[in-house]
């Protein structure tokens, strides 16, 4: 390769950066458009955030909202509840956030970006997960105090480990987990994958993984029942859609697929 | 050379620099891209500076916890690091110097886990050196030894991250020497070891230091793999990056001081060892 080569190839990849950069900045413009024109009626495209442990019953949900409404498109962006209030309150585009805590909502209700209060749609209850058979015969809270018994809980930051200290505390149990972990779906694998033998997670997603493990019902988790609050958003660029969508998941229909789950309808 | 000269051809001489080499105008071409590059790489980090609260910062650095998430960081980067020169500089020797069959496959499968995401590479990490992995549960049963959820799976899961780092570094290295002094040691009557030791090692010295260095720096911005691998527990297990990450769930300004926290001593770290141990050129 000649230098001009070099330099010819360099201006291009230059030229093709910038070309791109506006690329992206037109198409922005585009979809920001569409989204302002649809606010007639719910159709369009709804971009929804919602909690990761939503991501199996929401997507079937927004399945039956698309054919209900048809000219409708559900778009979903599943993850944590806080990085989802943090992704909106930096401006990120959504039109409906359903979150797995009042507290992330709150996040999002402080900073002035929610449409209307927030709805509190479904709760969700701790169950404690354990291999399939229950090899360690765990019947209660106390059991996973016993030596040997390898637990891993959420981290307090996030909501279920919030609620699990709750309910620990409410029965008094002193307990030494081996890890805390990042969000519920990362509990429940440590379970899956043996390498603990415990763990405390939501009622919904032992119930989804029924196949690996069993979800023990224990009493002290009564009083740390978490609420799942959802709201459309302000910013939202498709604000009829919004609102079709939270009147879809308190709807009897909504109701149903979230109770078959594991949920509790309040 | 040529081609160099190629490009500047034309153009009135500049003022020597101070390295001596002869100044001469920087082509637009290539300044344009280099200094958008800087900018991309270097304005989140602005943006981390502006958004960080300063006024809270004495009373935040205090937190219990912080200290001993930056040390177990510091310490299990340096173990994962010394791990990886230990089995990396012999592993990119094989590759650039033995002429075995398969060589090309090792040297891709030696890339694997920067091409994996990490949260995968725990997840595999557990598969074999879990409780019920293929060799875990035979440490388990034979030696009584769990590797997850301990700080040795911390070191295990950074080094897994960040030894591809070093092999590649020392593998160039090692390729870019001149082989005429090792033949001239053998002609001498040194043996392989013997060569190895006392002539390519002294060779690749700085290779293997930019290496070192790369992979120190990997290992203590691991996450995914860790939290998979070794769980989350203040004190045994928990990193900075994963006290960030658990920070930025209630505390937005917290997990920014952290991030900063961070930053500073690697960057600290890596400038001095840079002085020291790196020709800067």
């Amino acid at each position: 390769m000649t230098s001009h080569r070099i330099r010819a190839l360099l201006t291009a990849l230059a030229v093709s950066a910038l070309v791109a950069a506006t690329g992206c900045g037109g198409n922005d413009t585009t979809g920001a458009q569409t989204g302002a024109s649809a606010t007639a009626g719910a159709t369009g495209t709804v971009n929804v955030f919602a909690a990761a442990s939503l991501t199996e019953t929401f997507t079937k949900l927004g399945k039956d909202f698309e054919a209900a409404h048809p000219g409708t498109r559900v778009k979903f962006n599943f993850a944590g509840s806080s990085a989802l209030a943090t992704q909106i309150n930096q401006g990120a585009p959504a039109d409906v956030f359903a979150s797995a805590a009042p507290k992330n909502m709150a996040t999002v209700t402080d900073a002035g970006n929610a449409d209307g209060a927030p709805t509190t749609f479904v709760k969700n209850q701790l169950v404690i997960a354990v291999p399939k058979g229950n090899p360690n015969g765990v019947k209660d809270l106390a059991d996973l105090t016993r030596p040997g018994v390898k637990v891993a809980l959420c981290a307090e930051q996030v909501p279920c480990g919030a609620a699990a200290k709750k309910a620990l505390d409410t029965g008094g149990v002193e307990l030494t987990p081996v890890t805390l972990e990042q969000d519920v779906k990362a509990a429940l694998s440590k379970v899956k994958l043996g390498e603990v033998d415990a763990a405390l997670v939501y009622r919904t997603d032992a119930k989804a993984a029924a196949a690996d493990v069993e979800g023990i019902e224990f009493p002290e988790s009564a009083g740390a029942v978490n609420d799942y609050p959802i709201v459309a958003l302000k910013g939202a660029r498709n604000a009829a859609g919004a609102k079709a969508f939270v009147a879809y998941v308190l709807s009897d229909r909504g109701k149903a697929v979230l109770t078959e789950a594991g949920f509790q309808v309040p | 050379m040529t081609d160099t000269d190629a490009v500047v051809a034309g153009r009135p001489e500049g003022t020597p620099s101070r390295r001596g080499t002869p100044g001469r105008q920087v082509p637009a071409a290539l300044l344009l891209p280099a200094v958008l590059g800087l900018m991309f790489l270097v304005l989140p980090l602005a943006g981390l500076l502006i958004r960080a609260p300063w006024a809270t910062l004495p009373q935040r650095l205090a937190t219990p916890g912080v200290l001993t998430a930056l040390r177990l960081s510091l310490q299990c980067a340096t173990l994962a690091t010394l791990l990886c020169l230990a089995l990396g500089v012999p592993l990119a020797w094989l590759l650039a110097r033995v002429d075995f069959p398969g060589r090309r496959l090792v040297r891709a499968l030696v890339t694997v886990p920067l091409v994996l995401p990490p949260v995968v590479g725990g997840v595999a990490l557990l598969l074999v050196f879990g409780r019920r992995g293929l060799l875990g549960g035979w440490l388990d049963s034979t030696f009584g030894i769990t590797l997850p959820f301990t700080t040795t799976g911390v070191v295990l899961a950074e080094a897994f991250v960040a030894m591809p780092f070093l092999i590649i570094a020392v593998e160039g290295a090692l390729r870019g020497a001149d082989r005429r002094y090792e033949e001239a040691a053998a002609t001498l009557g040194a043996g392989r070891w013997t060569t190895f030791t006392h002539v390519t090692l002294p060779l690749v010295g700085p290779g293997i230091a930019a290496g070192a260095v790369l992979c120190w720096a990997r290992a203590l911005g691991e996450f995914g793999a860790t939290i998979t691998f070794a769980g989350n527990y203040p004190g045994t297990t928990q990193t900075m990056p994963l006290a960030v990450y658990l920070a930025l769930e209630t505390d937005l300004d917290a997990a920014i001081v952290l991030s900063l926290i961070l930053l500073t001593v690697s960057v600290a770290i890596l400038a001095g060892l840079r002085d020291r141990w790196i020709s800067s050129t």
